[in-house]
């Protein structure tokens, strides 16, 4: 019981700081909400005994994310420009949305089931063979690094491969502002 | 509609909302740094959705005891939470950052280009461009197109 109502309470500050990121037209506010945000979902995810997701979660969602963000409204711009869009078809399009995945939910098996049909599949045989096999106390550390290794793999190379997109896109950055200041110089003493 | 089903499935609906909520920010807001806020919010809904189906209820981390010699000992009355969502997921938290790393990088090399990181200006900016380009080629072509 109070979990469930530790859940209520986590869920009722996620849907807050989600709304007041929709209010917020000041993009700082809005990066540090999102940090917010990140941190009571890696809270959630103790009270859902999910503890290596709550770390990462803790380190790369509140902590690295929020850095990145900051960086880009650094190179950016501050406030958001309101614009006096309708914004009832968006609005509309998420109710219905919404509605249908409401509607999709009531088949799922009930929370905390230990008969459901994701519990059932593999997950046993991890949690009663990895001592025998792996001999890692975690059981996510033996799946992550042993059992699912070639998925950590092509994960890495996921991130690798955004690294480089990341560096091609910024690379040259500083040199081309230096040469348009130049050329801004020039046309000025013109 | 008794009140079992409803406290077995409002994590379920809870998760809906924090994602129709990140969806409204992607698709009603127009500054660029904006919409990657929502698209993280859309994506942590999921990672919840994820976790919460792993949850079992009276279990512990999946995380074995061990005795001071750190040898794992096999205790059979400790139900363990569904450790495969969880694998899934911090894959999934590691491939996002890296997403939004890429679209944050993005948004930095357009400002660059257009000075703007409002939806609405770029557009803008684009429609003129081609309207500007496509005169010049009619030009070109003698001044009837």
């Amino acid at each position: 019981m109070i979990e469930t109502l530790i859940n209520i309470a986590l869920f009722a500050m996620l849907i807050t700081t989600a709304l007041a990121i929709v209010r917020m037209d000041r993009l700082f506010g809005v990066v540090m909400l999102s940090g917010v945000f990140s941190l009571l979902s890696a809270m959630l995810f103790v009270t859902l005994d999910a503890v290596d997701v709550a770390f990462t979660e803790a380190a790369v969602g509140a902590g690295i994310s929020t850095v990145l963000m900051l960086g880009t409204i650094a190179l950016t711009s501050r406030t958001e420009k309101r614009h006096n869009k309708r914004r009832l078809v968006p609005m509309l399009v998420c109710v219905v949305v919404g509605a249908v995945l409401i509607y999709g939910t009531a088949d799922m098996p009930d929370f905390g089931d230990p008969n459901a049909p994701a519990n059932l599949h593999v997950a046993p045989y991890y949690l009663t063979d990895s001592i025998e096999e792996i001999d890692v106390p975690n059981v996510v550390t033996s799946i992550l690094a042993s059992y699912r290794g070639y998925d950590t793999m092509g994960e890495t190379a996921v991130v690798f491969t955004a690294g480089i997109g990341v560096l091609l896109i910024l690379s040259g950055l500083s040199g081309r502002r230096r040469r348009e200041d130049e050329e801004e110089d020039e046309e000025e003493q013109a | 509609m008794t009140l079992d089903y409803i406290l077995g499935h409002m994590n379920y609906w809870f998760f809906v909302i924090l994602m129709m909520i990140g969806l409204y920010i992607v698709i009603s807001y127009g500054n660029l740094v904006k919409k990657i806020v929502g698209l993280n919010i859309f994506q942590a809904a999921v990672f919840m959705l994820y976790i919460s189906m792993g949850k079992i209820t009276g279990g512990t981390a999946p995380i074995f005891p061990t005795d001071l010699q750190g040898k794992i000992q096999i205790d059979p009355n400790i139900v363990y939470t569904n450790p495969v969502p969880h694998v899934l997921i911090l894959t999934a938290i590691v491939v996002g950052i890296a997403t939004t790393s890429l679209g944050l990088a993005l948004i930095v090399r357009i400002r660059e280009q257009y000075d703007s990181i409002e939806e609405q200006e770029i557009l803008d900016i684009d429609a003129a461009t081609a309207h500007a380009e496509n005169l010049a080629h009619g030009q070109a072509m003698g001044g009837r197109a």
